[in-house]
């Protein structure tokens, strides 16, 4: 669109419009109100409940304003006798078949229809005839359904075409005998369903864990950052009596737009879970007692400062908040360790000293959708970070394009231009062909680029922007440190950038807060031991802030039975059990104030919005006092804020910065011979709140505890669906159905960490001997 | 003059002479007063008692959960918790008045769009511990139980005015 301005005049206001810009967007700059339904500023235009129907001059009929382009000079007028008429007609017809049953309407009190039908509509009923009835369809645990009061505004069918990218939903039959249902029932398998529950004006879809649970004028309103991805999703929770009943999304045109995850739109459900640890808790006589918190930190301090000098280490989610991180490297370094870590599942570190300043995204989110190409190495975008997914799939209707490299043929809802599906131990040569092909340094490998590889480079070479995105898969990686050096030389020849996907909310936040042992806050370095450093031999008291044993890390944490382990945890787990001496219960999510730095280095507070169960308290506090008890400086502040305030005037201006160092990469070690385990993290099963949000582990995203493998590998092992097989890596062994699944490559088996079918086994690719049980 | 005339009123003890006048009137006439509690005082059907939820007559509950009356509630003194029933429908798990609070002006009777919540005839009643201020949903369903029939009536009676 031109920058050409024009004026159009609005019920006497003169406002300037850009020439073909919908009507609509212009009146909703200037704060005009106009009643609509189907019209939404991010989905196309539909223009089928004629709500917002205004009177054009020199127009025989009143016309839809979000329908009707501007020209110079236009005359409009929403409120005239003949607008206001058109629009009362249309609410009469909208609300023939919609039937009266808003006391028991969940979308009650914040439903676009009542609004409009309150403003715009008549004041009683004149329609005497039947009403229909629509049958309910089960579209899964998170969405319930009444489409009996479906007003037909096709929001969520042109939802589901454009941005999820899945035409799940849809319109069959006309007039009185249109429903919106699904096509096959089934459930909706989509990882931002949620958001047509936002989209629904009316209450025909609505949130399943939220059924009945409260009224809109009930809640309180807090704002919030979502804990879980890297985009950082601005939320609102809702909360009652000191219970948080529902999150929807904050519009913030920079992260998520109007949309939210389903991951961070449903996770607060694991809130509630009985599974909370409200109670500090200490291990006498070998068995865990509650105590006072006194007692609990009294032992606790004690068991920290008498760990040997330089034998302490901690492990910290990198879903923690910047407070937390930086607290928790504070108090180790404050007592002579630099053993500090914060990449819990990855498991290749054999390229630390040239690791980037402060590893980000390499992009904008909002850039992402302005690709020209976008190369995803091990990485399951759609799943990991819906809503980056969501920019990259803009980028792909504009035309650019998306290519892979990965060990499974990932779902996803555009076309892949290249689409190489390999054996994670082939990613490396893969990738180093692109490079190849691409005349970028190839990090010591020598391949022969093939036609694929060819074809990539000439895409990415083509491209004014793009992304090379190293997802889960490529970081939980044995040869990770390769993948990242030659994605870095391909970006570089191909003039784009290149990102890490990361795990937590707050990955990027864990560099600044100095949560690695080779780099401090501020960027000096240090000198401790990594995770499996920490996890093996390099240490012998352990503190643990919000990870889970077995599930959070990469590495077997068996050596951790035999360590002093102080645990901050918000939820009880039978490993925690065994192995801590000393478990301080803490607040999660929307019980603590804190900050999130996103992928893409912006760094977004929140304050605490409700209480923690029981005696827990926020993870900050209890970092704070325990500092205190260990006498170090620093450890005085009153408020998260100070926290923060003191990290950011540590560490200067936040840059994020991707540039590795100069230094020769490793030569790849992953060679195996025979069957290999295909890893990554399921989506609902990235962190322990996630893992306690029950609707989230009924839908189909959720680990279904199969091994999955393709037909070829099935037959030479003469398995057949659901069979069980007894898989053993590095010596531990799980039993486990399989699923046959085409989406597998050859010898290879897809077994993901973070499940409890994993636990025990370790990194996530590896070799692996599968039999018959 | 008038303060001659007040003088001559006070001597006589004229303003003591008709008080006990009224006094006599009275001890002569019909007594108003009931013998309390064998004698009660007739009720409008519009009174606005203690408190009932209703059922259908078929047995079912009318309260759906839909809040009105805990949000157009002035003393705050209606807590209602809900979810979905096994059947799916729309009820209360947790149904509270706390008579401390309630000001008994009937609006939660006015806004319940099923006639769940309503006011009975009954204003006899007392707690003896801390908490039986509480009525549950289960009392009030027993108090409409009890008086359906009288509660029928009165809404029946009360219909062509409301």
């Amino acid at each position: 669109m031109s920058d050409e301005k024009i004026m159009i005049e609005v019920d006497g206001q003169q406002i300037q419009a850009k020439p073909g810009q919908m009507l609509i967007e212009v009146t909703d700059a200037a704060g005009i109100t106009v009643p609509r339904f189907c019209y939404h500023k991010h989905l196309s235009v539909a223009a089928n409940c004629r709500m917002c129907l205004v009177e054009v001059e020199n127009a025989p009929k009143p016309l839809p304003a979000c329908a009707t382009p501007c020209s110079d000079g236009m005359k409009v007028y929403t409120r005239s006798p003949l607008a206001r008429a058109a629009q009362k007609g249309t609410m009469e017809f909208l609300l023939i078949n919609h039937p009266l049953d808003c006391p028991i309407c969940d979308q009650g009190g914040e439903c676009e229809l009542q609004d409009v039908a309150m403003g715009f509509g008549g004041d009683a009923s004149r329609y005497s005839e039947g009403k229909r009835v629509v049958r309910d369809e089960d579209i899964g645990p998170l969405v319930a359904t009444d489409m009996t009061r479906c007003i037909h505004c096709t929001r969520c069918v042109r939802f589901g075409g454009e941005i999820a990218g899945l035409r799940e939903l849809g319109a069959t039959g006309r007039g009185e005998h249109m429903r919106i249902g699904v096509f096959v029932e089934h459930s909706i398998n989509s990882e931002l369903s949620g958001n047509i529950i936002d989209l629904c004006p009316v209450g025909a879809l609505t949130s399943r864990p939220f059924r009945f649970q409260a009224r809109a004028w009930e809640l309180t309103q807090y704002d919030g950052i979502a804990p879980h991805d890297g985009v950082g999703s601005n939320i609102r929770l809702h909360l009652r009596r000191n219970a948080l009943l529902r999150v929807i999304p904050r519009e913030n045109e920079a992260v998520n737009q109007t949309w939210l995850s389903d991951r961070d739109r449903f996770s607060y459900t694991g809130l509630a879970s009985e599974d909370r640890l409200t109670q500090p808790m200490l291990r006498r006589n070998g068995e865990l007692q509650p105590v006072e918190w006194d007692e609990a930190l009294q032992v606790a301090a004690r068991l920290l400062k008498e760990t040997p000098a330089g034998r302490l280490g901690a492990l910290v989610s990198p879903s923690s908040t910047l407070e937390e991180l930086y607290l928790a490297a504070r108090l180790v370094r404050g007592l002579g360790s630099d053993s500090i870590d914060h990449r819990l599942r990855q498991c290749d570190f054999r390229d630390d000293a040239n690791d980037p300043p402060l590893p980000w995204l390499g992009r904008r989110i909002a850039q992402l959708a302005d690709n020209d190409a976008t190369l995803l190495v091990g990485c399951w975008l759609r799943k990991d970070q819906p809503l980056l997914n969501h920019r990259v799939r803009e980028s792909w209707k504009k035309g650019g394009a998306v290519l892979s490299i990965n060990p499974i043929d990932y779902d996803v809802n555009y076309e892949l231009e290249v689409d190489v599906v390999c054996r994670p131990s082939e990613m490396v040569d893969e990738l180093a062909g692109v490079a190849a092909a691409l005349g970028a340094d190839t990090a010591g490998l020598s391949v022969e680029p093939d036609e694929a590889h060819r074809a990539a480079a000439e895409i990415l070479k083509q491209a004014g922007q793009g992304s090379v995105l190293l997802g889960t898969a490529a970081m939980m990686h044995p040869d990770f440190v390769l993948l990242r050096r030659l994605a870095a030389n391909i970006a570089t020849v191909a003039g784009i950038d290149w990102g890490l996907v990361g795990f937590g909310a707050n990955d990027t936040g864990a560099w600044l807060a100095g949560a690695v042992p080779h780099r401090r806050a501020g960027g000096a370095a240090g000198g401790g031991a990594n995770v499996e450093g920490i996890l093996g031999d390099a240490c012998d008291g352990v503190l643990l802030l919000g990870a889970e044993p077995n599930f959070d890390f990469a590495a077997p944490c068996t050596a951790l039975a035999d360590k002093c382990v102080v645990a901050l945890t918000a939820w009880r787990s039978p490993v925690l059990e065994v192995v801590a001496d000393v478990l301080l219960p803490i607040g999660a999510f929307a019980e603590t104030s804190g900050t999130l730095v996103n992928l893409e280095g912006s760094i977004q507070s929140f304050a605490g919005t409700m209480l923690p169960p029981g005696e827990a308290r926020p993870a900050w506090k209890v970092l704070r006092v325990l500092g205190n008890l260990v006498d170090l400086e620093g450890f005085e502040q009153t408020d998260s804020t100070r926290v923060r305030d003191e990290l950011l005037a540590d560490v200067g201006e936040v840059r994020p910065d991707n540039r590795l160092g100069e230094g020769a990469p490793p030569a790849p070690r992953f060679c195996p011979t025979g069957i290999q385990r295909v890893g990554g993290v399921p989506m609902y099963s990235l962190d322990s709140l996630t893992r306690h949000a029950a609707p989230l582990q009924a839908t189909p995203d959720a680990w279904d505890g199969r091994l999955r493998l393709n037909a070829a590998l099935a037959e030479r092992l003469s398995l057949g669906d659901e069979q069980a097989v007894r898989l053993c890596q590095d010596g531990a062994e799980t039993v486990l159905p399989v699923r046959i699944d085409p989406c597998v490559p050859d010898d290879c088996v897809w077994l993901p960490t973070g499940v409890p079918e994993a636990a025990e086994l370790g990194c996530s690719f590896a070799e692996v001997s599968v039999e018959k049980a | 003059m008038k303060r001659v005339i007040d003088y001559i009123r006070s001597l006589f003890l004229f303003e003591l002479l008709r008080g006990l006048g009224l006094t006599g009137r009275y001890m002569l006439s019909r007594p108003f007063t009931l013998e309390y509690p064998e004698e009660k005082a007739p009720v409008s059907p519009r009174f606005r008692g203690l408190h009932a939820l209703r059922r259908y007559p078929n047995g079912e509950e009318r309260c759906i959960a839909c809040k009105l009356c805990e949000a157009v509630c002035p003393a705050l003194a209606i807590t209602i918790e809900a979810e979905p029933r096994e059947d799916g429908s729309r009820r209360t798990t947790r149904y509270d008045i706390d008579l401390f609070k309630c000001i008994f002006c009937g609006f939660c009777e006015e806004s319940c769009p099923v006639d769940s919540i309503v006011e009975t005839r009954i204003y006899e009643y007392h707690f003896e511990n801390r908490g039986e201020q509480i009525m549950t949903k289960g009392k009030l369903l027993a108090i409409g139980d009890q008086y359906e029939e009288q509660l029928a009536a009165d809404r029946a009676a009360q219909a062509v005015v409301r």
